[in-house]
This record gives structure tokens, C-alpha cells and sequence, in this order.
């Protein structure tokens, strides 16, 4: 059965969309990702889809749910390269694709990644010293 | 008394076209300018030509008769290229009803001891002429709303131009009246110049677009959207007093982008989305 790889690069997940998705790929890339998501326990998600030249709103919804089910095992995703006609195809459906946030490319998606997650961990530490201090 | 339509007109063939032109001539709207009376002369005497060799007893009560396509087709290229050439839809009438008078002229010379058999005839022929005209102001018309919609697409094309404004900024200038078949238009342009320029920020300036409604700030939303998927971030500029009157009066959302009273505070804006800094050169001998 074809797969689309998951590749680890530290604290992120990379994947990336060489293919034209069908539905059952698309299906099995959002359980292999969730599970890959918890085995890791990966900060950040960064989906390549500039090979994507079709999409439908049954993929637009996957897309979308892998987003907020990241979210919830707390890591970002981020979605790189979408091609015009596939942003246009998305909105016309109505999808917007809230919590999902998207980069122009596969670097500028890895920089702000990274943002995030330092913004994050920063915060993290900020209030760990605010309650030692009190 | 039974009139030959057909042999009549054939026999006066050439007096008909000297009365036509005279008629033509005898007008002050002759545009010699657009037209040469050599040109006029060999287009009245083809139609002409066609006309007499074509119509008979039989069909002349019929105008829509398959018979008379030829002519019907001349008519067609004669208005199409006169639409073109500018002729005003008189002019071009003028030509057929100014044909209309001559033949009803000459009829009304050969058939004049019978006024029942003339009243017949005039009547058949003027039928015949009118239907002709109105083929003829059909074609002038159609021949115009193509110069015009020849024009709105090269409009559409020319007025959305994405400039590059900076490094990594976008800025698209929208002026007139935003449709769905524009914003599809304006839309494309800008995200594959994103792609292309690989920029992070778009300003989208609304100061030409006349009136916003709800259908506009749809399409707005939308574009925005977009850019947004495709990982660009989009500002909105050039909001007048009375677009955001309007905007406010009729319920529009747009908390979600970022909106700017000028291009200028969007540029400053983008800038510091940028991290870049503007900053006022301290030494006199700056070099242009």
C-alpha cells in the first residue's frame, strides 16, 4: 500500500507531497502522522504540499484536521507552498483552513517554526521563574 | 396589370445605382473621410448586383427566404466594417433606405398608369428594404458590442499590475468597480506573483475602487484568504471616510485583516513586519 513518507529532522516532522493525494492516501497520511506525532513527540509539523495541484474539500478537510489534531498533541503545523490555484480552489470552497498556519516556502516554514517554538519554550521559562520568584 | 419585378429591375439596373448614388452623394453625412466614392460605388454596385440577379416574383413577399442570404451576408460585412471604421448607426442606414428610395423612385416612373399594380409593388419592395435594414442594424450593433467587449477585457488586463514595492512586499493598486470575474482576475495575478517573487506581505489599495458593497468586501475577504493560505500576509490600504462608512453600515467583518487608511501607513506597516527601519540620512552629501 502506498505511503507518503514522515521524515524526523530533530524536533520536527517533515512531510512532503510528491504525488497527487487520493482519498485513502490521504487517510492513512493523517493516522501515520498522528501516531508519528506521538511516538516522537514532535514541537512542530511542516507540510510540504508545492507538488499539490489538485485539491477537493475532502483534502482540504484533511489538511485542516491534521492542523488542529497536531494542535491538540501539541505541535504547529505548518503548511508550505500551496500553489495558487489550489489557494484559490480552497477559498472558493469556503475553507479557510483556521489554525493552520501556512509559509511561502519550505525555508520560511522552518523559520517560523522555530519562532513559534521558541516563543513558546521562552514563555515556558518566563513563568516557571515568575512562580520560583513568588 | 402584373408587374415583372425581376426583369424590370434588371433592365433598370444602372439608372437604379445612378439614382442611389446621387441619393448618397446628395447627403451632407457622406463621409468622404471614412469612405472613397470609388469604394462606395463598387460596394452599392456589388449589393446591387446581387439584389437584381436574386429577387423574383416568388420571393419578394418572403424576406425571410433563403434566397436572399447572399445579400443579407453582404449587408453583414458592409455594417460590421462600417461599425469599425466609426460610421454613426445613421450613416449606415442611410445607405440602405437611401437604395430604398431610388428603386421606389424608378418603380414609380415605370408602373405609373397603374396605381393599384404600384401601390402593390412599393409596398412588396419597401417590405423587402426594411428587412434588410434592420438585418443591417443588427450586424452594426453586434459589430459594436464586440469593439466593446473587446475593450473591457483589455481594460481588466491592464488594470491589475502587481508592483514590487520593496523586497518581500507586494503592492496591487485596484481602480474601478471589483466583480467576481475581476477579483478571479486580480487574485491569480497577485499569488503567482507571490510564488514567483517569493514575498511575505501584499498590500492590496482599495482608493480607486469606487464603492464598496457586500459582494466587494466578499471578494476582498477572499482574496486575503488566499494570500493567506499561500503563507503571504495581506494589508488592505487605501480605506476612504465613506468606504468605511459604508463598510461599518452594512455589517462587514473585517477585524480579521489588516486594514490601513493609506498605502503609506501599509508600507510603514509592512516594514516593520519586516523588521526594517526607515530612518532620515544624517550627512549632507548623500549621492542620488
Amino acid at each position: 500500500m502506498d505511503r507518503i513518507p514522515i521524515l524526523q529532522m530533530g524536533k520536527f516532522l517533515l512531510v512532503t507531497i510528491q504525488v497527487d493525494l487520493y482519498d485513502r492516501l490521504a487517510l492513512n497520511l493523517e493516522t501515520d502522522l498522528a501516531q508519528m506525532v506521538y511516538k516522537t513527540g514532535a514541537r512542530g509539523v511542516l507540510i510540504d504540499i508545492s507538488a499539490l495541484s489538485i485539491v477537493d474539500s475532502f483534502m482540504g478537510r484533511i489538511i485542516g484536521n491534521i492542523g488542529t489534531m497536531s494542535k491538540i498533541m501539541d505541535a504547529e503545523t505548518v503548511l508550505v507552498g500551496m500553489q495558487p490555484a489550489v489557494a484559490i480552489t480552497l477559498v472558493e470552497l469556503g475553507l479557510e483552513l483556521k489554525g493552520v498556519s501556512t509559509a511561502l516556502n519550505v525555508e520560511k516554514g522552518m523559520l517560523l517554526l522555530r519562532n513559534k517554538i521558541d516563543s513558546f519554550s521562552e514563555t515556558d521559562i518566563e513563568e516557571q521563574d515568575d512562580s520560583s520568584a513568588e | 396589370m402584373k408587374v415583372d419585378i425581376s426583369k424590370l429591375l434588371q433592365k433598370k439596373k444602372t439608372q437604379i445605382l445612378e439614382r442611389w448614388m446621387t441619393n448618397q452623394m446628395a447627403d451632407e453625412i457622406l463621409r468622404e473621410d471614412l469612405i472613397s466614392n470609388e469604394g462606395l460605388r463598387n460596394q452599392s454596385e456589388e449589393l446591387l448586383t446581387k439584389l437584381v440577379k436574386l429577387v423574383n416574383d416568388k420571393n419578394i413577399t418572403d424576406v425571410q427566404s433563403p434566397d436572399f442570404d447572399p445579400i443579407v451576408e453582404i449587408l453583414a460585412g458592409i455594417s460590421h466594417s462600417r461599425a469599425r471604421q466609426g460610421f454613426s448607426p445613421r450613416e449606415t442606414g442611410f445607405y440602405i433606405f437611401s437604395l430604398k428610395d431610388a428603386l421606389l423612385e424608378t418603380l414609380q416612373e415605370e408602373v405609373k398608369n397603374d396605381p393599384s399594380a404600384l401601390y402593390e409593388i412599393t409596398l412588396k419592395v419597401s417590405k423587402l428594404l426594411d428587412s434588410f435594414s434592420i438585418s443591417t442594424f443588427e450586424t452594426f450593433i453586434k459589430g459594436r458590442e464586440e469593439v466593446i467587449l473587446r475593450q473591457t477585457d483589455e481594460i481588466a488586463e491592464i488594470s491589475t499590475p502587481v508592483i514590487r514595492v520593496w523586497d518581500g512586499i507586494l503592492a496591487l493598486p485596484i481602480i474601478g468597480t471589483l466583480d467576481s470575474a475581476r477579483t478571479q482576475v486580480v487574485m491569480e495575478n497577485l499569488l503567482q506573483e507571490i510564488v514567483e517573487s517569493g514575498s511575505g506581505i501584499a498590500i492590496l489599495d482599495i482608493s480607486g475602487v469606487p464603492a464598496v458593497d457586500s459582494l466587494v468586501a466578499q471578494h476582498l475577504i477572499k482574496t486575503v484568504s488566499a494570500t493567506r493560505l499561500m503563507g503571504a500576509e495581506c494589508i488592505i490600504s487605501g480605506i476612504r471616510p465613506e468606504i468605511a462608512q459604508t463598510v461599518v453600515q452594512l455589517g462587514i467583518d473585517l477585524s480579521n485583516i489588516i486594514t490601513k487608511a493609506s498605502l503609506a501607513s501599509a508600507l510603514k506597516h509592512a516594514f516593520s513586519m519586516l523588521r526594517l527601519e526607515v530612518k532620515k540620512s544624517t550627512k549632507e552629501n548623500f549621492s542620488l
